[in-house]
């Protein structure tokens, strides 16, 4: 099946919850909406001929322009090799859409991830919790106005360029090495140069 | 911040939680697993990963398409090539470039060099965790080969940086066709010397037959991609169902788990699909060198590709298995974002539901046989 | 532009290739002789003949009678003990060296000449490590916990004959003295795990405990079947029951001292922790084993337990089932012709005794042999599948060859013709077995590298 007919297909279940099929020219997705994304998914999975049993991806994407989180779904069926993208836009301030775990399990670490990364909340999830960073880790890194903190449990994340530290700690062993060995005194003024006196 | 929340360990019963690694002297990487056991039987073990995050996805939108191919490599340092290809894959399709048939073909032998390399070192370390050390060196040895055979081609032994956007960085050295051959003439005789060594040895077998075996409902259901999803009977092979590069043209036998030492699925099948996909892949090569056309090894490429907006997905059946670049872009020169969707990630996802029941022995059978690497998990 | 390769490695010189083999041969040899010397004449009857005719007193009177034995007595343990070191020693160099070839590489062979001294060089190493003992640990029992093991270790050289005079004593009981010796490496195992105050060190210690004694049923029960057809528990006793040629050993004369001998080596291989048996202690290779919170001497302590029980292990299996020292040819007349009446014993006799320990040496080296390439062969056996092992299958067969053996005996004092003609029979079985596997070997050897053995890389 072709992914227009599962468009069409799924048009037909959920009517105003699913939107157009993008243009083609990039890899074509659709907009579902976000209340509605679990009848979706279930029924893709579920419906015979339809049977995208493996959700291949579940990412996320961030739009500060248009001020959304777009939560990616790439969907396949081994058996019947198609598959379609679904796309569901959450505000950025609280992004939030239900999870989809209870239809692939696949989906349970991938939303964690995405938690992680984003902080998009996924209620209905089990264990939604931080997967990549540590548990204590404030903030959302692939967001894009991710602001890097001062440090993590005091290990800084700034550091002096190594060459201006190395010029530096080369100064200072010089300035040592001149303090421990004075220089010689600086040699008489030498005699008169050799202009030659046999002038006479 | 949600916290990781155990259960009272039940202390009559004399429980305890434990942490499996995040060192541990296996090739698998850094990973931590936090283990309720009562020494003997888990009740549960859960995947702690994260110590490798180096946020690829991240410096992928900053550095430039053609700029964030070495960082690909980083991605699956074992395998290394097919993340570059993936990513290779998914910005031609976004920049709509050809790539040169020749080049094709040179993709296709050094990515299915890789993959017997990396099959050697999951194989012999998976021996190695079981016990019998002896078949690690061999595996190594063997891969000593082929590492010869792709520095002589690219330069590098582990981390290639091979694969350009548009086509490969460099052509066939003069020599290098005959001593590839020369090296699968001498390979093809490794699998008897491996089988007979340990794939049929018997304590091996018990200690791998029937050990988590993960049904195929389960498999498609969790996301496992790869030999992991051949092994529970899953007959998916993105080379041949859904060819991409040079593959359409190349004859290749896909091994499907059969339960060879017990049940379809368990760690022997993942194991032993891994072994016979090797040999697969020195065919492929074979027939790649036979086949090899004349041409261009890389497309022209502006030197800082602007492609249109848009989105793709670029898939590879990597040695891991399906390895996917979600590529975004917004009409700029750099990326809007890059998503390597790897298959280890969706593996540990599996290990908090097959763990319980298990003895802690079987633990390592089966992270050994899920052929995990901490960089494809961590990114 | 030159390219700056690493320098090759000068070849070894001379001087040190001499010094190892000096070391390599002279060390263990020299150990060996001074136990050939000392033994026969510090037995009492000697130690009272010398205080009679070269001294001039009474041995029945004479005060120091008592402390020269005793002083006989410590210098004899000393050198034991260096014996057992040594060994002990020198097959972490052998493993390794056969480790590394089996696996396609070379193993040690910067530490001396092919890397001899490494051993020492390691036994070193862990003198002068840290000496950490854990702020937590039960200290008492921290500190002797490996000396628990060392004493039941070292304690079962007192019974093993290495040679037909060459025994620190001869116990009447001396098989089931080493059996129940061998029972204390047990307690401290678990000692050691106990006072490690680490709950994974604890569970490994039950663990390896757990199986260590369950595989002494199997060989306590197995070792009945020599026992039964010597007549004697005395390891002596039992080796001279036996004759030198091959049809004439324990293993070949009765059918289940054939299946006997396997599995007393099981059992063996199992007590000692060695692979396909060493789970608890390569469980470490994750989490910790018993001995995961020693180190430096403690540690070493255990480490030189388990490397020199290959020597007892295999000692043990060559005495019970391969003849002990006994020479093929040299029948029990001729040793008593060879001795005369002399109060002290002749020359000859001394050359025949020292072939009698070659005669051993060569034997148990053999069977140790075996052991590190069962080890570098084999995976592990998950704990659970070698406690079904050793109850549901090793215990009743070693049962079964224990009843066997009473009715072939009883067979055989009816017909002794039959254990003559099954030594003959299982000799010629063991030969054609031994050619099918040298055949097979060489048949893998073809099949991987082409048509010829390839030795020059040795």
């Amino acid at each position: 099946m072709t992914i227009n007919e599962i468009h069409e297909k799924l048009k037909a279940e959920l009517g105003e919850a699913v939107g157009p099929l993008s243009d083609p020219k990039a890899d074509p997705f659709c907009v579902v909406k976000a209340d509605r994304i679990v009848d979706a998914c279930r029924f893709l999975r579920a419906t015979p001929g339809l049977e995208l049993d493996f959700c291949e991806d579940l990412t996320a994407v961030d739009w500060p322009k248009r001020n959304v989180i777009e939560v990616v779904y790439h969907l396949y069926s081994y058996r019947h090799r198609h598959g379609i993208v679904l796309k569901v836009e959450t505000d950025r301030t609280s992004p939030s859409v239900p999870s989809v775990e209870g239809v692939w399990k696949a989906a349970n670490w991938m939303e964690r991830e995405v938690y992680d990364l984003f902080g998009v909340a996924f209620p209905g999830h089990p264990d939604l919790r931080r997967v990549l960073l540590p548990d204590d880790w404030e903030g959302h890194p692939l967001r894009k106005d991710y602001q890097e903190g001062e440090g993590y449990h005091g290990v800084p994340n700034v550091r002096e360029n190594p060459l201006v530290e190395l010029r530096r700690l080369d100064q200072i062993r010089i300035a040592e090495q001149a303090k421990a060995n004075p220089p010689a005194p600086a040699p008489a003024a030498p005699a008169a140069p050799a202009a030659p006196t046999a002038k006479a | 911040m949600e916290k990781l929340i155990l259960r009272r360990v039940d202390r009559r019963n004399e429980e305890m939680i434990l942490n499996f690694g995040p060192q541990h002297p296996s090739t698998h990487g850094v990973i931590n697993f936090i283990v309720e056991t009562d020494g003997e039987v888990l009740r549960k073990a859960i995947p702690d990963v994260g110590y490798l995050h180096r946020s690829i996805e991240k410096i992928g939108e900053m550095v430039g398409y053609p700029g964030f191919m070495p960082y690909t490599d980083r991605v699956d340092y074992l395998a290394a090539m097919f993340a570059n290809e993936g990513y290779a894959i998914a910005v031609e399709r976004l920049l709509k470039l050809q790539v040169p048939k020749r080049a094709q073909y040179l993709r296709a032998i050094a990515c299915e060099l890789n993959r017997i390399a990396s099959h050697l070192v999951s194989i012999g370390s998976m021996a190695m965790d079981i016990g019998a050390v002896t078949p690690f060196p061999y595996a190594l040895r063997e891969r000593e080969y082929i590492n010869d055979l792709i520095e002589a081609l690219c330069g590098a032994r582990l981390t290639y940086n091979y694969l350009r956007i548009g086509g490969v960085a460099y052509d066939l050295p003069q020599g290098w066709r005959d001593r590839c051959l020369t090296f699968l003439d001498h390979f093809d005789s490794l699998l008897q010397e491996w089988d007979r060594l340990i794939s049929f040895n018997e304590i091996y077998e018990r200690r791998l037959g029937g050990v988590a075996v993960i049904s195929r409902e389960q498999a498609i259901d969790y996301g496992l991609v790869g030999p992991n999803l051949r092994a529970s009977g899953v007959d998916w092979d993105l080379r041949r169902d859904a060819p991409y590069g040079a593959y359409a043209d190349f004859k290749f036998d896909v091994p499907v788990g059969k339960g060879w030492a017990g049940v379809v699925g368990d760690c022997y099948d993942r194991y032993y699909v891994r072994v016979l996909e090797m040999f697969a892949s020195a065919k492929i090569v074979r027939q790649a060198l036979e086949k090899l056309p004349e041409g261009e090894i890389q497309v022209k490429v502006p030197k800082k590709p602007k492609p249109e907006a848009g989105e793709t997905m670029g898939r590879v059946e990597s040695a891991r298995g399906e390895l996917a670049y979600y590529v975004v872009s917004d009409g700029t020169d750099r990326a809007h974002r890059v998503r390597a969707r790897t298959g280890s990630f969706l593996a540990m996802g599996i290990i908090e539901d097959i763990s319980p029941g298990l003895m802690v022995a079987d633990l390592v059978a089966l992270i050994a046989s899920l052929d995990v690497v901490a960089p494809e998990i961590d990114r | 532009m030159p390219v700056n390769y690493a320098p090759l490695p000068k070849r070894t010189p001379r001087w040190l290739v001499g010094l190892t083999w000096a070391i390599a041969v002279g060390l263990p040899v020299s150990l060996l002789v001074v136990l050939l010397v000392l033994l026969p004449i510090t037995k009492p009857a000697m130690i009272d003949g010398f205080i009679l005719h070269q001294l001039g007193h009474d041995p029945a009177v004479w005060p120091w009678r008592d402390l020269l034995a005793a002083a006989a007595l410590v210098l004899i343990g000393a050198v034991v003990f260096g014996w057992g070191a040594v060994f002990g020693g020198v097959s972490t160099w052998l493993e390794r060296k056969i480790a590394g070839r089996m696996q396609s590489r070379i193993g040690p062979n910067r530490a001396g000449a092919g890397g001899y001294l490494v051993w020492m060089a390691d036994a070193l190493k862990m003198l002068l490590k840290e000496d950490l003992v854990p702020a937590e640990a039960d200290d008492l029992l921290f500190r002797a916990a490996p000396y628990f093991g060392l004493v039941g270790f070292l304690l079962t050289f007192v019974t093993l004959p290495f040679g037909e005079g060459i025994i620190v004593a001869d116990l009447g009981v001396g098989a089931f003295f080493v059996t129940a010796i061998t029972a204390l490496v047990v307690v401290g195992i678990l000692v050691a795990g106990w006072s490690s105050n680490s709950k994974w060190a604890l569970f490994g210690g039950f663990r390896s405990a757990a199986q260590v004694i369950s595989y002494e049923i199997p060989a306590g029960i197995s070792l009945m079947v020599p026992v039964l057809m010597a007549g004697t528990l005395s390891m002596q006793g039992i080796i001279r029951a036996q004759g030198g040629a091959p049809w004439n050993w324990f293993v070949f004369r009765n059918p289940a001292a054939f299946v006997a001998f396997f599995i007393f080596f099981t059992s063996q291989l199992a007590e000692a922790n060695r692979t396909p048996f060493d789970l608890p202690e390569a469980e470490s290779e994750l989490v910790a084993g018993y001995h995961s919170e020693y180190s430096g001497f403690r540690f070493g302590l255990f480490f030189l337990v388990e490397y020199g029980s290959l020597w007892v292990m295999s000692a043990l299996a060559i005495t019970l089932f391969f003849g002990g020292w006994q020479i093929p040819g040299f029948h029990a007349d001729q040793w008593v012709a060879v001795r005369g009446t002399s109060p002290f014993p002749p020359p000859a006799w001394w050359g025949m005794q020292a072939a009698s320990m070659a005669v051993f040496a060569a034997k148990t080296y053999t069977l140790v042999l075996v052991v590190l390439w069962i080890r570098w062969t084999l995976p592990r056996i998950r704990i659970d599948q070698m406690m079904n092992l050793c109850w549901k299958y090793l215990v009743p067969a070693a049962f079964a060859c224990f009843l066997f053996t009473l009715l072939w005996q009883l067979l055989v004092s009816a017909v002794p013709r039959v254990e003559l003609a099954s030594g003959i029979a299982l000799s010629l079985v063991a030969l054609v077995l031994v050619a099918l596997f040298l055949k097979q070997t060489r048949d893998n050897i073809y099949s991987v590298a082409g048509d010829r053995i390839d030795l020059s890389n040795w």
